[in-house]
């Protein structure tokens, strides 16, 4: 009876078993958030989104958008950093240290307020779209720029020394050597980091991005149908992260090399 | 091959002196490189081996001089290969690409070729099976054994090994012994850096002992552990033997 419920050695669990324990958990959670909902009386009825469809789906499309956008000029701002912080030329050192310090040490609700009378008023960039790709690149980058810190610190001197033994060139050790094993180390991370722009993009919705937060959050007020509109939401956001950390996950396993 | 240093000097930026200006002049074919460790042996392989520049001083090697300009150094490096202790495979690539992609990239090799060449170094190393995994997947004694194959592979003028055997269990020492004496056979010219003494004196003809820096003697390998000069080297030779079977 208890061989059901723990994890055993075997490298598999048998699928009956995993079958038998996330049943579990749905029971439980939905057990749990039925009867909080029912305490207080809400029923659900979800039949009235069909009447939003469109909002929602371009809701939809604009987080979508927003968050490749963001991903591509993040990673530029975060790579540029990650070599900056690395430069021997001090001032690039201590913008960019200062830069990524600022940004990890604030949260990003200030950061878009603030920026956003920046970026918007005083560079009076008035498309709410490019603001919002602009601030949340410029958060983000901070994070990427650390991840991939990270794993140049970690590339091995022997590696290095081992590129010039052979006779690689500096360039050829970069492209057969250090690329290679920087993408290695960054991707399964950095994967992970674009769920998180996803779901960082719904704080857009703070300066009014017409994203699938803010859509839905208008929804709700006209329609007063809050736990739908916010469980709805989720399951959305979910759509969108749950395959990403599963490629992620997939890529660790891809790229790990070392054992 | 013909190895001269004149006044060699390898001082790092902490200051202290590893190599205390060393004289040398032979016609070379296997030297063994032996003394206690920070003496300055690994810092004088790399220093032949072109990865990095001494202090002061000049080295020829057949010859011509060891540029310290870097585009020079990247030629020179392409003729000598280099075994490190441990850790010298690229840990992304397998076994064969560890071979081929330097021969495809650096010796300008086509990619048949290049594989023919790893095929037959990997065949007669006896590591057929073991061509396509990674590094982490194999044994110490197959990864130095492929960090050979990849050495030798472009046909160096020189081979140079750093401890190749120091990282190993004793009882893939022997594996990777024989096939370094294999190469010797083959005529192919080395300098190993080593404690194992039977190999040293066995297996090379010249072993020059270096401690503190300096190169305290060198000869034949055959006098040279019969009749040690300084005290140091008995020393040495001693510490060794204290718990020989
Ligand atoms: N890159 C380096 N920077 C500073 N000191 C070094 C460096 N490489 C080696 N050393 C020092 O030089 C000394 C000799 O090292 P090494 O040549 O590795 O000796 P051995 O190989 O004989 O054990 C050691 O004390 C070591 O700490
Ligand atoms: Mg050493």
């Amino acid at each position: 009876m208890k061989q059901l419920f723990v994890l055993d050695d075997k490298k598999r669990t048998s699928p009956i078993k995993v079958l038998l324990n996330v049943l579990l958990v749905c029971i439980l959670l939905v057990a749990v958030f039925w009867l909080s909902l029912s305490a207080i009386n809400v029923t659900f009825d979800f039949s009235f989104l069909g009447n939003f469809q469109v909002r929602i789906w371009q809701g939809f499309l604009m987080t979508v958008f927003l968050s490749l956008a963001s991903l591509i000029l993040s990673l530029i701002v975060g790579v540029l950093s990650a070599v900056g912080q690395n430069s021997k030329i001090l001032f690039f050192r201590y913008l960019c240290n200062i830069y990524v310090g600022f940004i990890r040490g604030t949260p990003l609700i200030m950061q878009i307020y603030l920026f956003f009378y920046i970026v918007g008023t005083a560079w009076g960039i008035e498309n709410r779209f490019i603001a919002g790709v602009i601030i949340l690149s410029v958060f983000e980058g901070a994070y990427i720029a650390e991840i991939i810190r990270g794993s140049l610190l970690s590339i091995d001197d022997s590696q290095l020394e081992a590129a010039k033994a052979v006779g690689f060139t500096k360039m050829q050790t970069t492209r057969y050597v250090i690329l290679p094993q920087l993408v290695a180390r960054t991707l399964p991370a950095l994967t992970g980091q674009f769920a998180s722009i996803i779901k960082d993009s719904s704080l857009l919705s703070m300066i009014a991005v017409i994203e699938l937060t803010q859509t839905m959050r208008e929804i709700s007020a006209t329609t007063f149908k809050l736990f739908e509109c916010y469980l709805f939401l989720g399951i959305l956001y979910l759509c969108l992260t749950l395959p990403i950390s599963f490629i992620s996950k997939r890529l660790e396993g891809a790229f790990n090399y070392e054992n | 091959m013909k190895i001269e240093f004149y006044g060699l000097v390898k001082q790092f930026d902490d200051d202290r002196v590893i190599l205390k200006s060393i004289d040398f002049c032979d016609d070379i074919h296997t030297l063994a490189i032996i003394g206690p460790s920070g003496g300055g042996k690994s810092t004088l392989l790399r220093i032949i081996g072109g990865l990095i520049l001494p202090t002061a001083g000049e080295i020829y090697v057949d010859g011509e001089k060891v540029s310290a300009d870097e585009n020079e150094l990247q030629k020179y490096r392409k003729n000598i290969g280099y075994v490190f202790q441990q850790g010298g495979l690229f840990r992304h690539m397998t076994a064969i690409e560890n071979i081929t992609v330097p021969l495809i990239k650096v010796h300008g090799y086509s990619k048949e070729q290049a594989e023919e060449r790893a095929g037959e170094l990997l065949g007669r190393f006896g590591l057929l099976e073991e061509g396509h995994k990674r590094p982490a997947a194999l044994s110490g004694g197959q990864q130095q054994r492929v960090a050979i194959a990849r050495a030798i592979a472009a046909k160096p003028k020189m081979l140079l090994l750093d401890e190749p055997t120091s990282a190993l269990d004793p009882e893939y020492t022997t594996e990777v012994l024989d096939i370094i004496h294999e190469l010797k056979q083959q005529g192919i010219d080395f300098i190993i850096v080593t404690h194992e003494m039977g190999f040293a004196r066995h297996a090379c003809d010249k072993v020059a002992f270096l401690c503190d820096g300096q190169l305290m003697e060198y000869g034949e390998s055959s006098r040279l552990f019969n009749q040690p000069e300084t005290e140091q080297f008995r020393t040495f030779l001693g510490k060794l033997l204290e718990w020989n079977v």
